[in-house]
């Protein structure tokens, strides 16, 4: 399966997805020492982020997020990639900033259609998620 | 990018290192979005908490600092991580205020103006309609398009700074006409009569609004609200749904007669259905009004409320910088701090290192009258309770909600 994206940035990679119909907000979503999604609410409460593709739903929250993505990647407690359905402004800088790739928009719920512990591929050039 | 002479000598280095870095990384910004050109902002506005930052953010600043870099459109800071003249209050460690002070220093070097404020609409300058700015705080941004009728989407730290040493951003989202009109109709059939219950029901717009691309047209408030009504209101909305501009008749500039179908209906059971959401505990450990600052106003009313009683638990009253000084004039805090209170400056509680906060002082329940803050702090480890002012204040007294 392959989805093509409207928006996206960074390098190739591949690895394992992490799915969910949810947010993404590394201030309030996250605990970034642990590297694990700590908001209780949160449908990946408890569970790791780092090194894995996270598909989810849209940004939210604020504008912490772009300067934490950077700071997450100095010290390696940073997702492989983001892929969400819609993205704000702090998420694409964020990217921008702290050289994460980002893929986003997709004529269906990409939470959907990407099974959870899949290995995927990313091409931001191509603006491409494919499933392997 | 269509880029004019300017900008393609910012990209060549000819007006420095730290302004070829800046305009680099909005372009990137900006093909992501698709955005033709550039568009000139007036000012630009920086959310760069060290809790946010880390040292690497801090030493990016201060590389742009070793490069000369300089700001071309005034600048000036949201909260900063502390209040440095409050740090044995919070029990910041030394570290958390080095980090602090490093900040500043690379934002005074960059000509950046350390206003140190999430209301600058109400304390530093309002921008005008159809002004074009770089704002760096969801709530700021919120006011700025909603209220003010003026441009902006959220700029990040890093692109906000970028903002301020080019003196532009990239043209899309909401400095596009297109992307300014109303997309989903709201019709709410309950009048806010406190901040909690306006923020309570600008986080519902924002829960149910969906995403950032979103703009709510919200009718049924047939009264003017007042800046800090919408303050709340707006900030909880951004804050709940990454919302960066509503529709308001009488309030937004740009609110016309909305042809949108109603897309959800907004009553009293749905506000009370959020709020209980954070009713879930009645000991409470600590009260904190913040998220956003204070204004004059607010904290006019909280001194009254404060007049005569005695606290059991810490009560935080975070304001800016600029209130701050009025405040302890015209003995507001004093009255406050009489109390047991502590009024703080130039800080926001969640942006000011609240899991360590937390850890230091024994903190997990706590109360408040901001919706925005209720939902952030879930993820820091607290238990946030949602309640009136009143409430708040009595809880410290009492200990309990």
């Amino acid at each position: 399966m392959i989805f093509t994206a409207r928006h996206a940035i960074g390098k190739c990679v591949r690895g394992e997805a992490l799915v969910a119909n949810d947010g993404f907000s590394a201030r309030y979503d996250l605990d970034r020492i642990k590297g694990v999604f700590s908001r209780p609410t949160h449908k990946l409460a408890g569970q790791s982020y780092v090194g894995r593709i996270l598909v989810l739903d849209t940004a939210k929250g604020g504008v912490a997020s772009s300067w934490m993505l950077h700071e997450m990647a100095t010290r390696g407690v940073v997702p492989l990639a983001l892929v969400l359905n819609s993205v704000n402004p702090i998420l694409a800088q964020g990217a921008a900033f702290g050289d994460l790739t980002l893929l986003a928009g997709f004529d269906a719920d990409i939470t959907a259609r990407v099974p959870n512990g899949a290995t995927v591929e990313i091409d931001p050039a191509a603006r491409t998620l494919r499933v392997l | 990018m269509k880029l004019n002479d300017l900008e393609k000598a910012m990209r060549a280095g000819e007006l420095g290192t730290a302004a070829k870095a800046a305009i680099e990384h909005q372009i990137k910004v900006g093909e992501f979005f698709n955005a033709a050109d550039f568009v000139p902002v007036t000012q630009a506005h920086i959310m760069a908490d060290t809790e946010s930052l880390g040292e690497a953010g801090v030493k990016w600043l201060e590389s742009l600092a070793r490069d000369q870099g300089k700001v071309r459109v005034p600048t000036i800071t949201d909260p900063r991580g502390t209040d440095f003249a409050k740090v044995n209050v919070l029990k910041h460690a030394g570290w958390i205020v080095d980090l602090e002070r490093r900040a500043v220093e690379a934002f005074k070097k960059l000509g950046v103006l350390m206003t140190d404020t999430c209301i600058n609409y109400q304390t530093i300058q309002a921008p005008a309609r159809g002004e074009s700015v770089a704002f760096g705080d969801t709530g700021v941004v919120i006011y700025a398009n909603s209220v003010c009728g003026a441009r902006s989407n959220y700029e990040g730290g890093p692109s906000a700074v970028a903002a301020g040493l080019t003196g532009r951003v990239p043209r899309y989202g909401f400095h596009l006409d297109e992307h300014r009109k109303p997309t989903v109709r709201f019709a709410v059939s309950f009048r806010p009569q406190s901040l909690n219950q306006w923020g309570a029901l600008g986080g519902l717009v924002g829960r149910l609004a969906g995403n950032y691309w979103a703009v709510p047209h919200i009718d049924g408030i047939d009264e003017a609200p007042g800046s800090d009504a919408l303050k709340h209101f707006g900030a909880a909305m951004a804050s709940f749904g990454s919302i960066a501009m509503y529709h308001m008749a009488g309030v937004t500039p740009e609110a016309a007669p909305c042809e949108l179908a109603v897309s959800h209906r907004i009553g009293a059971a749905e506000v009370k259905a959020l709020e209980a959401q954070y009713a879930v505990e009645r000991e409470i450990d600590v009260v904190v009004f913040s998220a956003p600052q204070l204004s004059l106003y607010e904290l006019r009313a909280l001194a009254a409320l404060c007049e005569g009683r005695r606290f059991v638990r810490p009560l935080l009253a975070v304001t800016s910088p600029q209130i701050k000084p009025d405040a302890d004039r015209m003995g507001l805090t004093g009255t406050i701090e009489q109390a047991g209170g502590h009024v703080l400056a130039g800080m926001c509680f969640y942006q000011s290192y609240a899991r360590e906060i937390a850890e230091a002082n024994g903190w997990k329940r706590l109360a408040t009258n901001s919706a925005k803050l209720v939902n952030i702090l879930g993820g820091y480890g607290y238990v946030p309770l949602l309640a009136s002012m009143e409430r708040c204040v009595e809880a410290a007294e009492k200990g309990r909600l």
